[in-house]
């Protein structure tokens, strides 16, 4: 009667059933039911695990041979030529644009995200009225895909249209300029919209982290005499620092992978100057067949991540064994 | 006192600036795709529409309504299936520890924030031999198993706060693998359900990068693909994009507005808590 089992196991549950232990050692031993058990959960599992490893960790290793063979042509070639693909690719003056910019790109990004998302959640934090309603706002955007975000942006900043208009109708037009069509500016100003979209989602984690630090903490600091400020500045800020360390991970990796914004706002700019090493390996790979130099491309970007993610995995592993 | 009031009220400016900020994008798309044509100008940007006009919708719908669909075909089972098979593994994860299985979970994580550009070349061509390529179920396909790292996340995380003694009475019961996920985990699990499903409806719905790889057919690609597309047309009316870029967020928007406290989970769950 497997219907029972439900039941009686929510009574148990409900009454505390923790002070159970005895029986249970005593009723493995005979049977190997629990054997049995681990071995369905490993079956169950298996199939997704055997779709991991193939489609990112084999696939990680297929495109890495693939960096190291001269495919580049819509004809596979599987000739092995070593590293040559990767040393073309660090004499491509397009790739070292695009490192730069993705160097740029994350600096602003993280700053405007971390910067603005961390003031709003210690601004909700102050007992706000309406704060729902300015949480559902922040967070919004993120909601939203990054290509209409490009859709709108691209309209906002238009040189003579948009956000221009604003600066001048306030009597700021000396920072009127051309956003990404500029190229001594150019992807610097995309990271406007990306943060734009971010921002919000790093005050979620930030106020999360805010509302874990305990009342007790805030009252004890209170009666020692720490003003609000000085209680954010010195108990809190260090409070917070695993929310900024998984910020940091989060926002590097999107910083990576950037793509459907500049597609939708603007490809690769002039002179490259929006250009991202995801772009170009998509237009090197799929566009023009240049499998292998596509294959380098993304290689380095898998280097970068993997230099942000094994770090933070394993500081989440070794917590969980702790 | 005063000072006190003062800075309250400097708090509240600033929320509200904020506010106007993150607003400003959609004020824009909106109003313009609200706008005829000849009300379209670079100056007067941020006028509102004179009147209520929906013939730029009107106009756009036709342009996007095919893959608006599509992205539904797409989203909804890809969304419904990565989150059941996230749920098995998420409950495996977190009740049934077998030796390495938490070094196994950190190699799917790895899934969660892997730039697909790493492993986009070998995704194509696997998909051409087997003759998904180009094909809805091969893009559902491949969302399922690129959702799986962050719906077997969620799950974990929801799952490791059921006790362990319930599984461990529910052992003395009788119950065994399947036993405990049906009568125990699934019915405590629908929170986390809905968790799972509103991610990876927004997600999938959002994706542009692995549509117009896997899929940049015109004719079965997703929203974004085909929005992407006006936008980069020449020959597309700006307030005709701006209707599209808004059909195409809706969806999106409905459920955060609807859901928005789910939502709310699903982002924490995503930055690897608890």
């Amino acid at each position: 009667m497997p219907a029972s089992v439900p039941d009686s196991t929510r009574a148990r549950a409900q009454a505390g059933g923790g002070a159970i232990p005895a029986p249970v050692a005593a009723r493995r031993a005979p049977w190997s039911w629990l054997r049995n058990d681990n071995f369905w959960a490993i079956a169950v599992l298996s199939p997704s695990l055997v779709a991991v490893a193939i489609f990112i960790y084999a696939f990680i290793l297929w495109t890495i041979y693939i960096s190291l063979v001269g495919w580049n042509d819509i004809v596979p070639n599987y000739e092995f030529v070593g590293l040559r693909n990767f040393q073309r690719l660090s004499q491509n003056p397009r790739y070292l644009i695009d490192l730069a910019n993705t160097a740029k790109f994350t600096v602003l990004f993280m700053a405007q995200c971390i910067g603005f998302g961390f003031l709003l959640a210690v601004l909700l934090d102050q007992r706000i009225k309406g704060e729902s309603i300015f949480r559902t706002i922040y967070i919004f955007p993120f909601a939203i895909s990054a290509i209409v975000t490009g859709v709108a942006w691209r309209w906002l900043m238009y040189p003579n249209s948009g956000i221009n208009l604003l600066f001048d109708s306030v009597g700021l037009g000396i920072l009127k300029n051309s956003w990404f069509a500029d190229p001594n500016i150019g992807i610097m100003a995309v990271s406007i919209p990306a943060a734009w979209q971010m921002t919000g989602y790093t005050m979620a984690l930030y106020l999360a982290g805010l509302r874990g630090i305990s009342q007790e903490l805030r009252e004890a600091a209170k009666i020692d005499g720490a003003s609000g400020w000085q209680f954010y500045r010195y108990i809190a800020v260090p409070l917070v620092t695993p929310v900024t360390l998984t910020v940091f991970v989060i926002l590097g990796v999107i910083s990576l992978r950037l793509f459907d914004l500049t597609a939708a706002m603007t490809s690769s700019g002039p002179a490259f100057a929006d250009d991202t090493p995801a772009f170009f390996m998509f237009q090197a790979t799929f566009q023009k067949n240049n499998f292998s130099q596509g294959a380098s491309i993304a290689v380095t970007m898998l280097i970068l991540a993997a230099g942000l993610i094994i770090p933070y995995l394993r500081s989440i592993h070794l917590e969980a064994q702790r | 006192m005063r000072a006190l009031a003062l800075s309250r009220v400097a708090i509240y400016l600033v929320l509200i600036a904020f506010a106007l900020y993150f607003l400003m994008p959609i004020y824009v798309l909106v109003v313009t795709g609200l706008k005829p044509f000849s009300d379209v100008s670079f100056i007067d940007m941020w006028h509102p529409p004179r009147s209520l006009y929906l013939g730029s919708f009107a106009t756009a719908w036709p342009l996007v309504s095919a893959n608006f669909w599509n992205s539904f075909r797409i989203t909804v089972p890809a969304a419904l299936i990565s989150s059941l098979i996230g749920s098995m593994n998420g409950y495996i994860f977190a009740k049934w520890r077998f030796r390495y299985s938490n070094l196994l979970f950190m190699l799917v994580l790895f899934g969660i924030f892997l730039p697909y550009q790493g492993i986009l070349i070998p995704l194509v061509q696997i998909l051409q031999k087997v003759g998904l390529y180009g094909s809805i179920p091969g893009l559902i396909f491949v969302h399922c198993v690129f959702g799986m790292p962050i719906t077997a996340l969620i799950f974990r995380s929801y799952f490791a706060t059921v006790p362990d003694e319930m599984v461990d009475a529910a052992k003395i019961d009788g119950a065994g693998f399947f036993g405990i996920y049906r009568w125990i985990m699934l019915p405590l699990s629908m929170p986390a359900f809905a968790v799972a499903l509103i991610w990876q409806f927004t997600t999938i719905w959002n994706d542009f990068l692995l549509g117009v790889v896997v899929l940049s057919n015109p004719a079965l690609a997703p929203i974004t693909v085909a929005v992407n597309n006006l936008a980069g047309s020449f020959f597309v009316q700006w307030n005709v994009q701006m209707a599209g870029a808004v059909i195409a967020a809706a969806p999106t928007i409905a459920v955060y507005l609807l859901l928005g406290r789910l939502f709310m989970r699903g982002l924490l769950a995503g930055a690897l808590k608890g």
